[in-house]
């Protein structure tokens, strides 16, 4: 077993080298990787939201998915399931997504910040636990998404195949997306060196099982810490990296690409961390188990897509912190809007829960 | 036996640690259809006391939990 975990923390400091060496290459500060700022990009970049801020069609989700795809291919993992659950997965895809964009963040950009030194990233790590142990209430009271079965081989390849082929597409014919000018959309690593480095992560991440949900919700359900370690072998991967490019700045105000509206951090991650143990996995898994040929989590990846869509275009993003013309600091964070649909999400994850517990036994 | 093929992580260890706690079975198996299932509750079977054989069966595993 150790050999396991040993493979587990190295593909957590892979995953953190190479977050922070995407950053050098041209990323956002703290955003090496984030799996729901990067699927909400793409998005953008197809024309389905129109926040011009953010909109790339990033090389590093293809990276991941193909680089998934062919490590379970080659270890002879790779088999195509669904039907569990699709259209709830969907749902949930897309609560998880309009989460993690209230706190600006996937649970890997929040482990990265917390790296970098961004404080709101601990308020959002207390909410994410939060939301993983209320999942495992649910989990232990025997809630379940029903089983999936075996389909067709091509079920399983659909997500390779579509993120490869609007990889190549973008290549190809860039003028037919649209590509931010300025804001985070417009920081980018090479597009072949990012992709590179996301094949490798990915291909790491599938053998290694990493999942930033997986490690919380196992220690506290099974007290086993496997998948724990790579959630801290990232953040020390990041932390040293960032201390030595000198990218570590500590505080809550003035983080990039981030905001100190801590009730909104906090809840924006219980919604992803509730979310992400009944999905089974946090955005990145999904994206991992997805390559591995897992059609309900592309179906949930197409939530979330469909989830950054909405968020942007109702207004429910988080805005980042910002300093006015006349030097006075400006707390981001969410409008109304945005308030509404967390406490929506908070309540259709209720409902979930309690609609899939098992029935009670009549005598 | 538990069944637990078809099933996302952490369902089929929540399913074999349902039946550990409620019956404490000298032998149990377990059938699953993905590695990563076969590692976590062989971890757990093993925190348990229990010693794991794995085997193929056609293309889903077996386990078989003995103490």
């Amino acid at each position: 077993m150790k050999k396991i975990n040993w493979l587990v923390v190295l593909a957590g400091a892979a995953v953190g080298i190479a977050a922070v060496a995407l950053t050098l290459l041209g990323n956002p500060v703290n955003m090496g990787f984030c799996i729901a700022c990067f699927l909400r990009d793409i998005v953008g970049a197809c024309g389905m939201h129109g926040a011009a801020v953010v909109q790339y069609v990033r090389p590093e989700i293809p990276g991941l998915v193909i680089g998934a795809f062919i490590m379970a291919v080659a270890s002879k993992e790779f088999r195509a399931k669904a039907g569990s659950s699709p259209a709830v997965r969907f749902v949930l895809g897309a609560l998880v997504m309009i989460g993690a964009l209230v706190f600006l963040g996937c649970p890997l950009r929040m482990v990265l910040r917390l790296a970098g030194g961004d404080l709101n990233a601990l308020v959002a790590t207390i909410g994410f636990a939060v939301g993983i142990f209320i999942g495992t209430i649910f989990l232990n009271k025997g809630f379940s998404l029903k089983r999936a079965y075996d389909v067709g081989k091509a079920e399983g390849a659909v997500l390779p195949a579509v993120f490869g082929g609007l990889l190549i597409l973008f290549l190809l014919v860039p003028s037919l997306f649209k590509i931010s000018e300025k804001g985070p959309g417009s920081m980018q690593a090479p597009v072949i060196v990012a992709f590179i480095i996301a094949l490798v992560v990915g291909a790491l991440a599938q053998k290694g099982r990493m999942c930033f949900a997986g490690g919380i919700r196992d220690s506290i359900m099974f007290k086993d810490f496997k998948l724990l370690y790579g959630f801290i072998a990232v953040f020390l991967a990041a932390l040293i990296g960032n201390l030595i490019f000198g990218k570590f700045k500590l505080g809550f105000q003035s983080q990039p690409v981030a905001h100190s509206a801590h009730m909104w951090n906090f809840l924006g991650m219980v919604i992803v961390g509730w979310g992400s143990v009944l999905l089974g996995g946090c955005p990145l898994r999904q994206l991992i188990l997805a390559g591995s040929g897992n059609g309900d989590s592309a179906v949930t990846v197409f939530g979330m897509m469909a989830g950054a869509a909405l968020a942007h275009n109702f207004g429910l993003a988080g805005s980042a912190d910002s300093v006015s013309e006349a030097g006075e600091y400006i707390v981001g964070g969410i409008k109304t809007n945005g308030q509404v649909a967390v406490f929506i999400a908070l309540a259709v994850l209720l409902i979930v829960s309690l609609v899939h517990l098992p029935k009670k036994a009549k005598n | 036996m538990v069944d637990a093929r078809g099933f996302l992580c952490p369902m089929p260890v929540v399913m074999v640690q349902k039946e550990v706690k409620k019956n404490n079975p000298a032998a149990l198996e377990v059938l699953v259809d993905d590695q990563c299932a076969v590692e976590n509750i062989t971890r757990y079977a093993n925190s348990c006391g229990y010693k794991v054989t794995v085997s193929q069966d056609g293309p889903d595993y077996k386990l078989n939990l003995a103490k």
